[in-house]
């Protein structure tokens, strides 16, 4: 059954206010998404009903806090097909969850010359971490091209992959909107004796996940691109890999015992957790995922794809030559992503005047520099479509788009 | 929400679309620095030749939107064979007219005052103080050009 869209955005409060006198066309969801009633109704419940510090109370409320925080990560297991709960350890966010296994794992079991695999179309998230391994542990960095239609080359992939020792890639690419072979990879990854790991921060607020399914060993996704709260990030890793790594942060919550001349680590996954957590932003999440669920991720799908597949249409029937829409141009071969280039006008022009008409487009790097040079550009402007949007913003975005020309084409 | 006109004014547009002294100089005898925007990917790059404490040639070159590259071309004209302390005085008065607060990296100007300085065409970016995310759009320039006559002084 498709999504009915207009009840969805009736879910989402902020869809209620107006821009500049025009109705919210948010179409940067790609960066954060919008939060629908039930999980600011769980953040603020948390607060006025049972806010407390957790796993250390003896008191009701904090045993509630609690419990509350510990729902929450079994939602997630749930929600991304984890065996066990104690598979998923909350972070920060997808980059801090990424940065934990390159100080954790990395550090531990990585050294000089050691290769780290990743791709041309990787966020910053997935670059740096591993940047920085290379200057601090002289491992060295490895990367598989892009080809013209946005999809990897995978020519050389066993050359790349030998003697790899991890590899890491986008689920779906933020700025292309590239759903890659996650599967195929991990495959050979595996084979080549190498782990994988996935960055799926565009992919699970968007399409149904299994972590077992992708054939991963780590996976890192945010909350607040899938209708969470900010703060709130999720790493699921198998559960032999967490056991062997060494904790990340040191503090409170994630030791068993401390004593003058050391400390021993508190069970997987608070060993990973270390000060208060986040507790209401986890239960925001775990709301999320309710609401997700109740929306049915194979519907979320299907809407995207349909509704991708009539931007793109749209776009290039108005514009023609006018418009360059990065990526692949099979909707079902791609996510809600579009990155584009409007006659020449440099992306934040274009997105100013796009505001004005109360669309909300990125514009700029979108943390994907290299991805950058190789598309031949400085920066894009960037629409991005969730639950909430539908047909008319894509029409809206179509008709505002032709407001740059006044100002920049003679 | 303020016009877009306010922004978008006639003169910026003619720089943007006629932009004065782009291109390069050769290094040495000039100086090259390039400025980055990390927000949002825009790179400017300045040549610049100082000789006697005077700017006697200045090119820019690099990507960005239409507030940077029009700044760029705005300022290489304003400028161009002017002495390092006018120049410090035009980019204090640039930077005031932007509200921002004076830069303690950067040098004061050693003697006028920069509330005389006449800005001409750089007026015209006044409208952008109303768009707080241009401003740095508007500003790039400027720096990249201090850091290059710096370089320049201290080579000399």
């Amino acid at each position: 059954m498709a999504l009915d869209t207009a009840a969805v955005r009736a879910d989402f409060p902020i869809m209620c206010r107006e821009v500049h006198g025009r109705r919210l066309v948010y179409l940067d969801s790609a960066a954060t998404s919008h939060k629908p009633r039930p999980v600011i109704d769980a953040v603020t419940d948390y607060y006025e009903r049972f806010n407390s510090n957790v796993h250390r109370g003896s008191y009701q409320l904090a045993v509630e806090a609690t419990e509350a925080l510990e729902e929450a990560r079994r939602k997630v297991a749930n929600f991304i097909g984890a065996d066990q709960d104690s598979e998923i350890v909350f972070a920060k966010n997808a980059t801090e969850a990424i940065n934990l296994v390159a100080r954790t794992w990395g550090r531990t079991n990585l050294g000089p010359g050691d290769p780290v695999v990743i791709t041309e179309l990787e966020h910053h998230a997935n670059i740096v971490p591993w940047h920085m391994l290379a200057a601090e542990q002289g491992i060295e960095l490895r990367w598989i091209p892009i080809r013209s239609d946005g999809h990897l080359d995978l020519t050389d992939l066993d050359r790349l992959l030998d003697g790899a020792r991890l590899l890491s890639v986008a689920a779906v690419s933020n700025v292309l909107g590239t759903i890659n072979p996650i599967r195929q990879l991990a495959d050979a990854a595996h084979d080549a004796g190498a782990l994988m790991m996935v960055d799926a921060s565009q992919y699970t607020p968007h399409l149904p996940t299994d972590v077992k399914e992708m054939g991963a060993d780590f996976v890192a996704f945010t909350g607040h691109k899938m209708c969470g709260p900010t703060g709130i990030g999720v790493l699921w890793a198998k559960p032999e890999l967490l056991e062997a790594m060494p904790p990340f942060l040191g503090g409170g919550e994630m030791i068993l015992n401390v004593t003058k001349e050391g400390f021993s680590t508190a069970a997987v996954p608070w060993k990973f957790e270390a000060g208060t957590p986040p507790i209401a932003e986890a239960v925001g999440l775990g709301a999320a995922v309710d609401y997700l669920t109740g929306l049915g991720m194979e519907q979320v799908r299907e809407h995207e794809v349909a509704l991708t597949g009539y931007a793109l249409r749209t776009l290039n029937q108005r514009y023609g030559d006018d418009i360059t829409i990065h990526g692949p141009t099979e909707p079902a071969e791609r996510g809600g992503v579009l990155s584009f280039e409007y006659k020449g006008i440099h992306p934040h022009d274009v997105a100013q005047v796009l505001d004005r008409s109360g669309v909300c487009v990125r514009a700029g790097h979108h943390c994907a520099k290299p991805l950058m040079r190789v598309l031949g550009c400085s920066a894009t402007s960037r629409a991005s479509m969730y639950v909430y949007n539908d047909e008319s913003d894509v029409d809206a975005l179509a008709d505002a788009l032709a407001d740059a020309d006044a100002f920049f084409i003679e | 929400m303020p016009d877009l006109e306010d922004l978008y004014r006639e003169i910026i547009l003619d720089h943007y679309r006629n932009p004065r002294n782009r291109g390069e100089l050769d290094t040495p005898p000039a100086v090259r620095a390039e400025g980055f925007n990390p927000l949002c990917g825009d790179e400017v790059i300045i040549y610049v030749q100082v000789a006697d404490g005077v700017i006697e040639d200045i090119k820019f070159g690099g990507q960005g939107c239409s507030i940077s590259q029009a700044s760029s071309s705005m300022m290489s004209a304003a400028v161009k064979g002017r002495t390092v302390e006018e120049l410090q005085q035009f980019n204090h008065a640039f930077r005031s007219m932007m509200s921002i607060e004076p830069d303690p990296d950067d040098p004061a100007p050693t003697n006028g005052n920069s509330a005389d300085v006449k800005l001409g065409d750089l007026e015209a970016l006044k409208g952008v103080v109303k768009f707080p995310v241009r401003i740095k759009c508007a500003t790039l320039s400027w720096h990249t050009l201090t850091q290059a006559v710096e370089e320049a002084q201290a080579t000399s």
